[in-house]
């Protein structure tokens, strides 16, 4: 596989940015925080000033800090699913895939099903019967939220999977009598790559909504401090209806930049595997640089020749397509 | 197999794990859940609800798991969802209150939304590399806004400061449930500012993607052969258009769950009283033979949605059934 050209797009410098930013907010968030989330000497409804950037709660508390705290267990949490989900889709789809027959057909099934199950209510279900204690335990929430999250990943792999074990270098190495799971880890799994990274950053993605979401609910520990229990506050404490709107808006902005990034990173993917897309994501300026001819309207191949396009060219090119 | 049988055993599988997750998930957890819920009643128990409760529980807990389920499951096709503890009313009258509601307000905005969607990635699609494709970051912006979140922020400026909309409920206080003008106009009213926020949430999703198929597909041969036609514009786009809306269709089964998963928290930031907020107050007073109930009930929407999802499909794609795609 040559160089990943990802970082050519616009879209995919800018996914990149935001999500090393708050990766790197996951990490020395918690040390920056000028105060102790929890800390509730200051005044009450304080609205953004100097001294408190994003406000106070109505119980006194600084709201910037709680975001910048809440930011590790938010991302951590992600993680542990986004990353369980991908190493499950993993297993499940690329043996269904490889392996085809009986195992394909259950595991399918097995997906299936799980696709089909609406995933928020099966979480709703299975949180509100664990113990309160491990309620807050990052681990046990990661591993329950994988449990819905898996079954996409799955299916795309399964199918990835699928088109590659018919192509000629992995019959080869079948005849020279590699062994199956030598073939599966080294001859496919490489070629697998780009499907596996977009399907990690997909349940990375579903994973920070479930969380919060079930944080939002309260079914997660309210002693540990995400953007979703920060929601869970402001809502309690009534913040929407009484224009508190600092008390809500940095958690719920953070969260969706944290998905923008994450999905705009998930376009880059996209047009790596699909050259097509590639091409759209491109400006004028890099589509000129690149030597690729103007671009052409109706998605036709251009029937112009790749000289300097005067004014007449493409206007020539729309008056034939239309 | 016909594509459309197998479909059907895996909704009828999914039904039944999702049964079975019901009757297993509350015994898998150490103590005796009865008890537990009896435990758990503010007021004094009457042997008859005792015994309500023992009944949803699939019969007394000292007869052997497999007798259990099979009372569980006889209850269930009767019907009998079991008695809600805090509202001490059968979980199944409860629900037919709420679920029109929900049905209505999720129901038509995932419609309206899926439609409106398409037609702008199509148009997106189209006009690639022009200065339209500045919505797509608004758009995944959009998309990563937890449904909640849009509609907190939404309540807050159209409803609280501006008073376009009103701001909690699903009618007029001034006005009683019937089939009358004033009745069904309040409730019109007061589900536009939350179908708009579900809408706005889930309306990038169906955009990007059909984009990105409009893409690829607007440089098959069969798009350059009706413009070499000379065929007029609209009817290029809408052959191409026609083409890259069956991987939608054919997501919708994945989308339809996550969709309803995301609208059920509206209903809470409304106080909207359909089941999403139903199961969120279950949450909290930690009701289980309610929140299963509902649960259950979801996850037959969900299904009896994708069923009709893969259908439509089924009729727009040809090669499905001649059962070339298996």
């Amino acid at each position: 596989m040559k160089t990943l050209n990802l970082p050519r797009s616009p879209k995919v410098v800018l996914g990149l940015g935001i999500t090393a930013f708050f990766l790197l907010l996951t990490i020395i968030g918690p040390y920056l925080a000028p105060f102790s989330p929890d800390d509730t000497s200051f005044a009450p409804n304080l609205t953004p000033s100097w001294h408190h950037w994003f406000g106070t709660t109505s119980l006194g508390q600084d709201i910037f800090s709680q975001t910048l705290v809440g930011a590790r267990a938010t991302i951590v949490v992600a993680l542990v699913a986004g990353l369980v989900a991908t190493a499950l889709s993993t297993l499940v789809g690329v043996s269904a895939g490889y392996l085809g027959g009986f195992t394909d057909d259950g595991l399918s099934l097995m997906s299936n099903v799980f696709l089909a199950i609406p995933g928020l209510p099966l979480l709703i279900v299975i949180d509100s019967y664990l113990p309160v204690g491990s309620r807050s335990n990052a681990l046990i929430i990661g591993l329950v939220i994988s449990l819905t999250g898996w079954a996409w990943g799955a299916r795309v792999l399964r199918a990835q999977t699928m088109s590659l074990r018919n192509r000629d270098f992995i019959e080869a190495s079948r005849i020279i009598g590699e062994r199956r799971w030598r073939i599966m880890l080294t001859e496919v799994a490489p070629n697998l790559l780009p499907v596996l990274a977009s399907s990690l950053l997909f349940t990375v993605l579903y994973s920070i909504g479930a969380y919060v979401t079930l944080a939002y609910i309260g079914l997660t520990s309210s002693s540990v401090w995400n953007w979703g229990t920060m929601l869970f506050w402001a809502q309690a404490n009534n913040a929407p209806l009484s224009g508190e709107w600092y008390w809500f808006v940095p958690p719920g902005v953070c969260i969706a930049l944290v998905g923008t990034g994450l999905s705009l990173l998930n376009f880059g993917i996209d047009e790596f595997i699909n050259p097509r897309l590639r091409e759209s994501g491109l400006t004028a300026r890099q589509r000129r640089r690149r030597g690729l001819p103007r671009r052409v309207r109706l998605g036709l191949t251009p029937v112009l020749r790749p000289v300097v396009a005067k004014a007449s060219g493409p206007a020539a090119t729309s008056k034939a397509a239309s | 197999m016909l594509p459309i049988a197998r479909r059907l055993g895996v909704y009828v599988v999914t039904a039944w794990v999702a049964v079975t997750a019901n009757f297993l998930l509350p015994r898998m957890m150490p103590g005796n859940p009865i008890q537990t819920l009896i435990g758990k009643l503010q007021y004094n128990v009457t042997p008859a609800e005792v015994n309500a409760i023992r009944l949803s529980f699939g019969g007394s807990l000292h007869n052997s798991l497999v007798h259990q389920y099979f009372t569980y499951l006889d209850q269930m096709f009767h019907g009998n969802l079991g008695v809600s503890i805090t509202l001490s009313t059968p979980v199944t009258t409860i629900l037919k209150g709420a679920v029109p509601w929900t049905v209505g307000l999720i129901g038509i905005s995932t419609v309206l939304s899926f439609f409106i969607g398409t037609f702008t990635g199509a148009l997106l699609g189209w006009t690639r590399g022009s200065r339209m494709d500045s919505l797509i970051p608004t758009a995944t912006f959009f998309q990563a806004v937890p449904y909640f979140f849009l509609g907190t922020v939404m309540l807050l400026v159209f409803g609280s400061d501006l008073h376009w909309f009103p701001e909690l409920g699903a009618y007029s206080l001034n006005v009683t449930p019937s089939w009358t003008w004033a009745f069904v106009s309040s409730a019109i009213r007061y589900g536009e500012l939350p179908m708009i926020s579900i809408v706005l949430s889930s309306i990038a999703g169906w955009m990007l993607g059909m984009r990105n198929m409009m893409i690829t597909m607007v440089a098959e041969d069969f798009v350059l052969m009706s413009v070499a036609m000379g065929l007029p514009r609209r009817k290029v786009i809408m052959t191409a258009a026609r083409n890259a809306i069956l991987p939608s269709i054919a997501n919708l089964s994945l989308a339809i769950g996550l969709v309803v998963s995301g609208a059920l928290l509206v209903e809470l930031v409304f106080n909207y009283p359909g089941v999403g907020n139903l199961l969120l107050n279950a949450v909290e007073n930690e009701d289980y033979p309610l929140i299963q109930g509902i649960f259950l009930i979801i996850t037959l929407a969900v299904l009896a949605a994708n069923l009709i999802a893969d259908l439509v499909y089924f009729a727009l794609d040809p090669r499905t059934r001649t059962g070339a795609t298996a």
